[in-house]
């Protein structure tokens, strides 16, 4: 970097010159991006409405926004669901699973690897709108599980409608696996063999070895992809959308459902951003701490 | 159960368990893949009794769609090319230079590259409408640069940090400008970095059904994510193999780029060899 400075450097730095190569990137992400981000926390003291006496007038409400949500008995369901879906689908499903498909995979032979990474990979590729056809048409009353379970005389149960949750955790452990199990494997790949054959001659068993020495020694890797990953299903709306629209009734409306539901459905813009503030501050709180985890 | 008993079911296991995982995921997709070319198609996978292109060449021959095709390759196709530019440029100095504020502004970019775009959706609506942007697909292209931008500058700042100094300066000497220089000298160097960035924010935008339903409204103007949402409610319950066809086509460019996005990465990362050659 020095080295340009010194010889004929034609952006000078007194000048300003290198400001024009970042202010269209800038202007376009400060009036697209951040003053968005600045007008979720303006909106979310107003009554924002796009229809009735509301949307002739923006009028401050305080915290009557906030009272509301408080008392929601809708609120606490959708943070309760989106916990599970968080959970199961991301902590557990595509962690776990990625994790224990990386793991497997290793030392197996090529061909197979190549198989099982091929079609686990084609969920993660497959755009969410053609994933939730895929898993609505599989969960479906006459779709391709109750067909296998019938061939082995089970009678159909109805998913969408008995186990929603499950169905949509599902879907989006199909979705999202791939990404866990790429992150596992490269960091499965840098664990040096020594160590774990050291731990072999010394009468380790193989479930020592997992947890003593293979997951401590990926545990930046584990907790890195652990936010990432409940990043990424925090804002998952089209898969769940598609699939079940929410419900039955409310259970599988997730915080991001619930917020379309009352900005565009109920047209409560003024509480729909209340609600996406505190999308918008669980994803903060975990970005700040995947930065974090980056730095480390 | 001996030990030599013991060591083929270890052996074996992993295989058992992998091939399960495997059959499961395989499942729902080969569902897609029968019911395309299935003139009969169910909602549970099952043997075609003959196959047919009728689902591929139906879908192909409405205009509508043509139409849902086009807009989404050309909203997709020109938010990778703007992303690119501008973020090539904002690399340049923040690569080459060193910037008093660099390093803040670099993690805001990092802790902006992992925000859920699906919070602020609320906001950005009202700003659209009063904007006038609202049902507007380069409004839609514009929001979608916006926030692939910090991606895109994140990337393409390290993959230029990598190539060279000393080519530039070569260049500049013979009389070139600092445009000249990116285009012909470190652009060219940087193909890998560029497909990577150009190819991830297409499928990013391509694959984006949230976006586009909120900010659009009129049918005509429905990117290929739309159309067939649309077509789900529409047709749903009863043209499976149409709507099987529909998503293969529509999945296709996602799965072509990731393959040949493979390609460049593991290619890439092996370019130094610029100074020396």
């Amino acid at each position: 970097m020095g080295g340009l400075t010194v010889s004929t450097p034609r952006l000078k730095r007194k000048n300003y010159t290198w400001l024009y190569f970042l202010l269209p990137s800038i202007a376009i992400m400060l009036l697209f991006f951040i003053y968005p981000i600045l007008l979720t926390f303006f909106y979310s003291f107003t009554n924002l409405a796009l229809t009735g006496e509301a949307a002739k007038e923006l009028k401050f409400v305080g915290f009557d926004n906030y009272a509301r949500m408080f008392q929601d008995p809708t609120v606490r369901v959708s943070i309760w669901n989106t916990l599970i879906f968080l959970i199961g689908s991301a902590v557990i499903g595509q962690q776990v699973l990625g994790f224990l498909i990386a793991l497997l995979m290793k030392h197996k032979s090529k061909v197979f690897r190549r198989v099982i990474g091929t079609v686990v990979l084609a969920g993660w590729v497959t755009p969410e709108i053609v994933c939730a056809l895929c898993l609505y048409s599989f969960f479906g009353d006459e779709g391709t599980l109750n067909a296998i379970l019938s061939f082995f005389g089970i009678s159909a149960v109805t998913w969408l409608y008995t186990v929603p949750m499950l169905t949509i955790i599902l879907a989006n452990i199909w979705h999202g696996t791939a990404f866990s199990m790429l992150v596992f494997q490269a960091a499965l790949d840098d664990v040096p063999n020594e160590i774990e054959e050291a731990a072999v001659v010394d009468g380790a068993s193989r479930l020592q070895i997992l947890f003593r020495i293979t997951i401590p020694y990926i545990k930046e890797t584990i907790t890195t992809n652990m936010m990432l990953v409940t990043l990424q299903t925090l804002g998952v709306f089209g898969l769940i959308y598609a699939m079940t629209g929410g419900g039955p009734g409310t259970s599988t409306t997730t915080l991001p459902i619930f917020m379309y539901n009352q900005a565009f459905v109920n047209y409560q813009l003024g509480y729909g951003t209340a609600i996406s503030l505190l999308l918008l501050l669980i994803g903060i709180v975990l970005s700040l701490f995947y930065i974090r985890s980056l730095k480390e | 159960m001996n030990t030599k008993q013991r060591k083929l079911i270890y052996r074996i296991l992993p295989y058992v368990i992998l091939s399960v995982i495997g059959i499961c995921f395989l499942l729902p997709l080969l569902w897609v893949l029968v019911a395309s070319v299935d003139p009969n198609a169910m909602q549970s996978l099952k043997m075609p009794k003959h196959v047919t292109a009728g689902n591929y060449i139906d879908v192909l021959s409405s205009h509508e769609n043509q139409r849902a095709f086009v807009i989404g390759l050309l909203m997709s196709l020109g938010q990778a090319v703007i992303v690119v530019i501008l973020a090539l440029l904002a690399a340049y100095p923040l690569s080459r230079y060193q910037l008093k504020y660099k390093k803040p502004f670099m993690l805001t970019i990092l802790f902006m590259t992992s925000l859920p775009i699906t919070a602020v959706m609320v906001p950005v609506y009202q700003l659209f409408l009063t904007l006038k942007l609202y049902d507007n697909n380069v409004g839609v292209v514009l929001f979608y640069v916006a926030s692939s931008m910090p991606y895109g500058i994140w990337m393409l700042k390290n993959f230029m940090d990598s190539v060279p100094g000393d080519l530039e300066e070569a260049a500049w000497v013979d009389g070139a400008s600092v445009f000249a220089g990116i285009r012909k000298i470190i652009a060219p160097l940087m193909v890998p970095g560029i497909c990577t960035v150009a190819i991830f924010t297409f499928s990013g935008s391509w694959g984006n059904f949230f976006v586009p339903y909120i900010l659009l409204q009129t049918p005509e103007k429905f990117p290929a994510s739309l159309k067939l949402y649309q077509f789900f409610g529409q047709y749903g319950m009863v043209d499976y193999g149409k709507l099987a066809a529909f998503s293969i086509m529509y999945a296709m460019p996602s799965i072509v780029l990731y393959i040949l996005s493979q390609r460049f990465m593991s290619k890439g990362f092996s370019m130094q060899g610029g100074t020396k050659g």
